[in-house]
């Protein structure tokens, strides 16, 4: 059954959502990535609450002027709308009021996000809204998608990544540093602007199929999910497009397989288990990855300081020591060095000395300052080198 | 003939003297953060080829007014020439290295990533990065002594590293000025001094360098210029005529160290 709903052969409605996830996750990753490395996350939330308004206020313009209160491209537009107006007002507040920006963002959600409900409960008492089914947009619904709502979906969804690409440089240099963008003629105010409006072009074109209340989480999760993978923003920006689409792709696929199954909701989740696998196990900046190199660190801090002490025949009290060293051959069960230990414990020695040598001596700073207790000076320097600071050691190792 | 007999001699001159030529020059240039000025009412004309100082005690609005000079912050009032065009014109004939507490260091981009940055303007929005000048950068990467470094995430550097990948990325716009805010704070020795070289070099081929510089020991040895400001103009000249105890004493009132009034005297 999943395999048919990921193949798209599971009926008409099932493949128009589909796909339609699909391109608004790669629009939506995509565009996210510059909100959340802007740290301007909390703003698209704003926006997308701000359409609310909008959704309510066409429906009833379209029904006085004799309209379908339901047609789509007349709702999206009035929701457009309010979210700019909303997005303005958070912009205008945070530059020109004393209000910080997570203030203006609380303030602009929650007033907006009241006035479309009280709008949306007005609409059920009008004799032609009970069947409007609005609320459908707090969450999306995609029973009654058609083909018309599949077109407006893929369209907006190209178009927004088609200016992503367009816009990327500006965006990333703003992000990364304003003042410098600034500098070489970047205008940072439209330009964040225009990366707030890509957001709120992904919420409207999203309204349908993931809902207002969600939207936000398809913008954020693939992006945080990317920056996992990889230190160039270009790859990041790639790899949360990815995400996002799967995301869309499967999800829409697995809320296909069983009636009734929200849509919006279950591409959350899967782009959250995306999320939980780059967070554990992407090699860099996971937490596997991150506790690995912390207990190899450790490891080799133990092995160096148990060396040393076997060179200057000091005891090892530490039991973590013992047994790391037990593990490598380097001392016998009752404690003692074997032979390969006490090479390694002299060789170790020596390197120490040299370094103590080389980190008193100033014309070596820049190699000082690689010191770190671990790194065997043979690695830093010339053969030549060595053999420099050895001269310098011998009497010392004579006396 | 007696006209440039004066402009010579250099007592009569007129205030705006130079500025057409000038890299840079401001005049009446006030900002204002809330309703204190932070620079007020500063004319300044920068001479070309000369490595000039901005000097003056914290909060004298140093780096406001380099700031307000390129536009990033709106000034109140005042004008302000690029080689006496207006700014907006001139963009390619500016570098400029920002204080390095502007930057979120944990952004996903590489050490040749940022230098990139500075051929941005000659990218365009859609310019692929050709191999040559994927050269030029890591060319001027290899100018700051930071080329093995090119693929390291920018966070992993060092204080003084960052501030010397962000000089590549000035030196990768190829400008003829150069615009530098506390290009020292907070690096290491060696660093200071591979900055220096490189500013002293871009002197030698006849470039414009004007600096926001704290340390007051150091300015008889790094520049020629001086320009002395505490919210309003204090005194502008060679190190010779601008950089003395009065002036100095004018500028910092009681906040300067006599140590550092006996090396600048």
């Amino acid at each position: 059954m999943l395999l048919e709903a990921l193949t798209l052969q599971l009926g008409y409605n099932a493949t128009l959502v589909t796909i339609g996830a699909t391109l608004l996750g790669i629009a939506a990753g995509a565009t996210g990535t510059f909100l959340y490395v802007g740290k301007r996350a909390l703003v698209s939330d704003a926006i997308s609450h701000a359409t609310l308004p909008g959704v309510g206020l066409a429906f009833i313009a379209m029904v006085l002027l004799g309209g379908d209160g339901r047609f789509l491209p007349g709702l999206l537009l009035g929701s457009a709308v309010s979210a700019a107006i909303g997005l303005l007002c958070v912009s205008w507040l945070s530059t020109r009021t004393r209000l910080a920006e997570d203030a203006a963002i609380g303030a602009v959600l929650s007033v907006f996000f009241g006035l479309g409900i009280v709008l949306l409960t007005v609409i059920q008492t009008m004799s032609s809204g009970r069947q409007a089914g609005l609320e459908t947009f707090l969450l999306g619904s995609t029973a009654g998608m058609l083909w018309n709502d599949a077109v407006i979906i893929a369209a907006g969804g190209a178009l927004v990544l088609a200016l992503v690409v367009l816009l990327r440089r500006p965006m990333t240099l703003v992000a990364f540093d304003a003042e410098f963008a600034a500098s070489t003629g970047v205008d940072v105010r439209r330009t964040d602007l225009a990366m707030m409006g890509l957001a709120l072009a992904i919420t409207v074109v999203g309204l349908k199929i993931v809902g207002l209340i969600l939207i936000v989480a398809l913008l954020i999760i693939p992006a945080v999910a990317a920056r996992f993978w990889s230190d160039r923003m270009g790859r990041v920006v790639g790899i949360a497009g990815a995400i996002g689409g799967a995301s869309g792709w499967i999800g829409a696929a697995l809320s296909a397989t069983a009636p009734d199954l929200p849509t919006g909701p279950i591409i959350v989740i899967v782009a959250a288990s995306f999320f939980a696998v780059s967070l554990l196990c992407a090699p860099g900046r996971g937490v596997l990855a991150a506790v690995l190199r912390h207990r190899r660190f450790r490891a080799r801090v133990h092995v160096r300081q148990g060396l040393l002490a076997l060179a200057q025949e000091q005891p090892i009290y530490e039991g973590l020591t013992l047994r790391l060293m037990r593990r490598a051959g380097l001392i016998r069960a009752d404690g003692v060095a074997t032979e390969a230990g006490r090479a390694k414990a002299a060789r170790a020695l020596l390197d120490e000395r040299r370094w103590q040598l080389l980190r008193a001596d100033p014309r070596h700073e820049a190699a000082a300052a690689r010191y770190d207790g671990l790194t065997p000076l043979e690695t830093l320097l010339t053969a030549d080198q060595i053999a420099e600071l050895d001269r310098a050691l011998k009497p010392e190792v004579a006396t | 003939m007696n006209l440039t007999l004066a402009a010579k001699d250099g007592r009569n001159q007129p205030r705006d003297e130079g500025r057409a030529e000038s890299p840079l020059a401001v005049r009446g240039l006030t900002v204002s953060y809330g309703e204190k000025p932070a620079v007020f009412s500063v004319d300044a004309t920068f001479r070309a080829g000369a490595m000039t100082a901005i000097v003056g005690p914290n909060g004298a609005g140093k780096s406001t007014l380099l700031k307000a000079a390129l536009g990033i912050v709106r000034p109140l009032s005042g004008k302000v020439t690029c080689y006496g065009k207006p700014l907006a014109k001139q963009r390619g004939r500016i570098a400029y290295v920002p204080q390095r507490a502007s930057v979120d260091w944990d952004f996903p981009t590489r050490v040749i990533d940022v230098v990139l940055m500075g051929l941005y303007r000659q990218l365009g929005l859609l310019g692929r990065v050709r191999a040559g000048q994927m050269e030029t950068a890591l060319a001027c990467l290899d100018r700051v002594g930071m080329r093995e470094f090119a693929d390291r995430q920018i966070g992993q550097l060092s204080g003084g590293q960052q501030q010397r990948v962000f000089l590549a990325r000035a030196l990768a716009q190829g400008a003829e000025l150069y615009l530098l805010d506390e290009p020292f704070a907070g690096v290491d020795a060696a660093t200071e001094k591979a900055i220096i070289a490189v500013l002293k070099e871009l002197k030698a081929q006849g470039k414009t360098v004007v600096a926001v510089h704290h340390d007051l020991s150091t300015v008889p040895e790094y520049f020629d210029r001086v320009f002395l400001i505490n919210t309003t103009r204090v005194a502008e000249g060679t190190v010779e005529e601008a950089f003395t105890e009065a002036h100095l004493h004018e500028a910092y009132g009681g906040r300067l160290a006599t140590a550092q009034m006996s090396v600048a005297g």
